[in-house]
């Protein structure tokens, strides 16, 4: 069977979604492999959300958000952001997360080729890392 | 009055918390008082077979400090909970994983040789590595199990209480002694210590939590006063539950995250990332990698005392090589 990844996209409510919705609107054709949630801020996204997706079963966690410096409608929400998804990244590798799992893009509201462009992308990429199977140790439960 | 009947136990841990119980000075007149310690490995002559000789439900606390490693350990914490009617995570081990738990890095394997055959004190020409199972020619002989994760208390058991701290301060055992004198238990599940995030509790000085550079505190001789994460030296303050009495923090060393996570909080790493991102003063995107590289070791950071508590647990398990 062919392995088609599950994706959690995080979409800011102000750039990228609406972003997203353009490259629908626009009828344009692109992988159907990202499950888009709404944020109001692509700094809303706590990088528990990010620990959580993984953990529930998605291979691949999209970011994205207004573009910096100043597109931001909440003006510095995306610069956290900015910042945080590295070091999350970062983190995560220690983990034994791949880096490539986790992308941060800028799309604003008139970029729906854009968005359909790093949807492709991202979803080729995960492809051929493969799946990500996190699966939590139990304790053996004292048969001993 | 029948005097309480109370057990001790240590599974992986340094032997700091038997110590920290001592920390009561003369308090501990009052707990011999109300009380009988029916088991004590590190301190009076009990066998794991009197214990299990003991009626369920006959001791009435259990102190269980360490992390769960072994297959040794697990067994004990099943006993030592059919046995006791109250069970107390005791210390940071017990309650998340701790220091003990940064083993969740690696994999089995990758603990046995380093500790067997990669450290440069070790002579070991013939490779030879623990075995569960020996034969000799009088039998079997066998050692415990070591699993390729460490767990917590409240993993392998139900706990009644937990008491964090690397370790617990004499504050929070005389809370529980004297809530066991006056038979005023708190709920169960309760976390004994503070309930606000050590920042709420500290006393120095905060202007504008912004940081222009991230320094390790071996570089930097900190102010005495201000703010740690103000003068760039990681402080685990924003993340972790107070109660531990701001030792670290008067003793002008920042915060390195015993107690765990505050409040309302349950992966004290992911929340420490997201709150030391916030703060940097870095807002130019080409210079993003500068912010990255001033925190070396993220993950050994953030998650230095709950690693087997958190969200992932461990690094993610793989086939392992043999």
């Amino acid at each position: 069977m062919v392995f088609e990844p599950k994706i959690v996209g995080f979409l800011c409510n102000w750039c990228s979604y609406a972003g997203a919705d353009l490259a629908g609107t626009s009828r344009m054709v692109y992988a159907p492999n990202v499950r888009p949630i709404r944020v109001m801020c692509s700094g809303r996204v706590d990088p528990t959300f990010v620990i959580k997706a993984f953990l529930e079963g998605a291979d691949g966690v999209l970011i994205a958000g207004c573009h910096p410096p100043s597109d931001c409608h909440y003006q510095e929400g995306n610069l956290k952001t900015m910042r945080r998804i590295p070091l999350l990244k970062k983190m995560l590798k220690q983990l034994g997360v791949e880096e490539g799992r986790l992308r941060l893009e800028w799309v604003s509201a008139s970029e729906g080729e854009k968005y359909a462009r790093v949807v492709n992308e991202f979803t080729e990429q995960i492809k051929a890392l493969g799946p990500l199977n996190w699966k939590v140790p139990q304790p053996k439960g004292g048969k001993h | 009055m029948e005097k309480y009947k109370l057990a001790f136990y240590w599974a992986s841990s340094c032997g700091g918390c038997e110590v920290a119980v001592l920390d009561v000075h003369e308090n501990i007149l009052k707990v011999i008082e109300i009380a009988d310690i029916v088991f004590w490995p590190v301190a009076l002559d009990f066998k794991y077979k009197d214990v299990e000789a003991m009626k369920d439900n006959s001791i009435d606390v259990c102190f269980f400090n360490g992390a769960i490693r072994m297959s040794e350990q697990e067994h004990l914490a099943h006993l030592l909970r059919k046995k006791s009617k109250i069970m107390v995570a005791f210390g940071a081990c017990a309650c998340h994983g701790s220091i003990p738990g940064l083993a969740n890095f690696f994999y089995r394997h990758e603990v046995m040789n380093r500790a067997y055959l990669e450290t440069p004190s070790t002579v070991n020409p013939d490779n030879i590595l623990p075995q569960e199972v020996t034969k000799v020619k009088e039998g079997e002989i066998t050692i415990p199990e070591f699993y390729d994760t460490v767990h917590t208390l409240g993993q392998t058991v139900k706990v009644d209480y937990f008491v964090p701290g690397c370790p617990p301060v004499p504050d929070q055992i005389m809370t529980l002694v004297e809530a066991l004198i006056k038979k005023e238990l708190p709920p169960e599940g309760s976390v004994i210590a503070g309930d606000k995030t050590l920042c709420d509790t500290c006393e120095r000085l905060r202007e504008e939590k912004i940081v222009p550079q991230f320094k390790r505190i071996v570089h930097t001789i900190p102010n005495n006063e201000k703010c740690f994460l103000e003068e760039g030296v990681i402080c685990c303050g924003p993340a972790t539950r107070s109660g531990c009495g701001n030792r670290c923090i008067n003793a002008n060393q920042p915060c390195r995250g015993c107690f765990g996570p505050a409040p309302e909080i349950h992966d004290q790493g992911a929340k420490l990332l997201s709150a030391i991102a916030s703060i940097s003063a870095i807002n130019e995107e080409e210079r993003v990698g500068e912010f990255v590289n001033s925190i070396p070791d993220p993950a050994g950071y953030f998650y230095r005392f709950t690693l087997p508590y958190s969200m992932l647990k461990r690094k993610l398990l793989r086939e392992e090589k043999k």
